[in-house]
């Protein structure tokens, strides 16, 4: 592996595995490079489009607008792509976005078993743990174990409904609304929207407790 | 087929894990790996049904301790060699040795990257009426196919409750094998947690999948 120590300054990483990878990436950038299959700066912004346009920021106000229009909330759980294309300011859908809501009767949860499928334009990319073994295992058959790994627990007689997104809908949880914000405006219900809580292994913050 | 990414219900695999203050990225090539996915995927060398049964090939082991990245790229490599878009004799070499194949939407440049973030349209025109109704009790096929399926293990011979239905779509069975797009429609089917895991399973539960048509037998 003496190629590795070359490189070892352009990452945070220094295990040898790790630097390998590096190494074979940027060989075979290199080469769709020079053989004209993708120009790098188009490469670069795509990871830029990533890192600035997407992100819980998109679902959280989606959640936000359906906690204080009912007309909307209506609409989005009978067609989410639908009722977030009427919204300018969230980032476009596809076409085959569905909104599940919780309610004190049901809890919903949203895995892949087979892959890593996520709705990006309203979440982010996933997270590790949800693209890993233990979650896409465990979340269709425990799915209260897996909510304890998160320290989340539900009353014993509350359904729990867990969608498998084997095709390419894409699910988005509508989680219930703290008490204790009557009159706040959608911006303050926001901040209290989690990435999790739109998965479905988490609960939105609490009003008063710290973000 | 049957491989080692068809988890669920597969028990040893440990704690969930989440890490505090997770960063997009944890190096800087799985950006480009990223980037470079998306970008053949965009100029056309291939569609996401083929990305994905490229990374449920790799071998096992290789699949179960490689980091999600990596299966992305080792899949990638692997997919573009048998496609013809590059070597083994370039991989090795680290730079491009013969003349490139040409893309279907053409070179991935500047001009080209609102198409990635936009999501792909896979709802097609129905070819044939809905076989099944909200509500319809139907059983999931019992079929073990070799190549790529988005059927489940866990859920098959089992009966469920047609809940939704999505309209016709891209069938990925073969769609990643290159064999045409054959729409077919989509449900949710909902199955109860104790049928499909036993008395001991949760009785609060209930799991559902998108299915497509050809997954699914009246029951």
């Amino acid at each position: 592996m003496s190629h590795d120590h070359h490189h070892h300054h352009h990452h945070d990483h220094d295990h040898s595995e790790l630097s390998e990878t590096e190494l074979r990436v940027r060989a075979l950038e290199t080469i769709l490079t020079e053989k004209g299959y993708v120009e790098p700066a188009a490469l670069d912004a795509i990871i830029q489009a990533y890192e600035t346009r997407i992100g819980p920021h998109n679902g959280a106000r989606v959640v936000a607008k359906a906690w204080t229009d009912p007309a909307f909330k209506q609409a989005l759980l009978e067609d989410g792509s639908k009722a977030i294309g009427t919204l300018g300011h969230v980032s476009r859908v596809g076409d085959h976005l569905v909104v599940v809501e919780n309610t004190p009767a049901r809890h919903n949860m949203v895995v892949c078993t087979l892959c890593s499928c996520y709705p990006w334009e309203m979440l982010g990319l996933p997270p590790v743990w949800y693209k890993a073994a233990p979650y896409r295992s465990r979340a269709v058959k425990d799915p209260r174990g897996v909510l304890a790994d998160f320290d989340v627990s539900l009353p014993k007689d509350v359904e729990i409904r867990v969608w498998d997104s084997t095709a390419e809908t894409r699910f988005l949880v509508l989680p219930m609304r703290p008490a204790g914000t009557g009159g706040w405006s959608e911006e303050q219900l926001a901040e209290l929207v989690t990435r999790d809580s739109m998965i479905g292994t988490g609960f939105p913050r609490q009003p008063g407790a710290s973000s | 087929m049957n491989g080692v990414h068809d988890m669920g219900g597969m028990d040893g695999f440990g704690k969930v894990e989440p890490e505090p203050n997770e960063p997009m990225f944890h190096a800087h090539w799985e950006e480009r790996v990223l980037a470079m996915v998306r970008a053949m995927g965009a100029a056309g060398a291939f569609n996401i049904d083929t990305s994905r049964f490229y990374r449920e090939t790799l071998p096992p082991e290789v699949y179960l301790s490689s980091s999600y990245y990596k299966k992305w790229f080792l899949g990638l490599e692997e997919m573009l060699i048998e496609k013809g878009y590059l070597s083994r004799e370039e991989v090795a070499a680290g730079h491009a040795m013969q003349p490139a194949k040409a893309l279907k939407h053409g070179k991935f440049d500047l001009t080209q990257v609102e198409r990635v973030m936009v999501r792909g349209k896979f709802g097609r025109t129905a070819p044939a009426p809905a076989k099944f109704n909200i509500g319809d009790r139907v059983r999931a096929r019992n079929i073990h196919p070799a190549t790529h399926t988005r059927l489940p293990r866990y859920v098959r011979g089992h009966v469920g409750v047609v809940e939704l239905n999505h309209g016709c779509h891209v069938f990925p069975d073969t769609a990643a094998m290159e064999r045409g797009e054959h729409p077919q429609w989509l449900y949710t089917v909902v199955f109860g947690g104790r049928d499909l895991w036993g008395e001991d399973g949760d009785p609060t539960l209930k799991v559902s999948i998108d299915a497509f048509e050809p997954y699914l037998d009246p029951a």
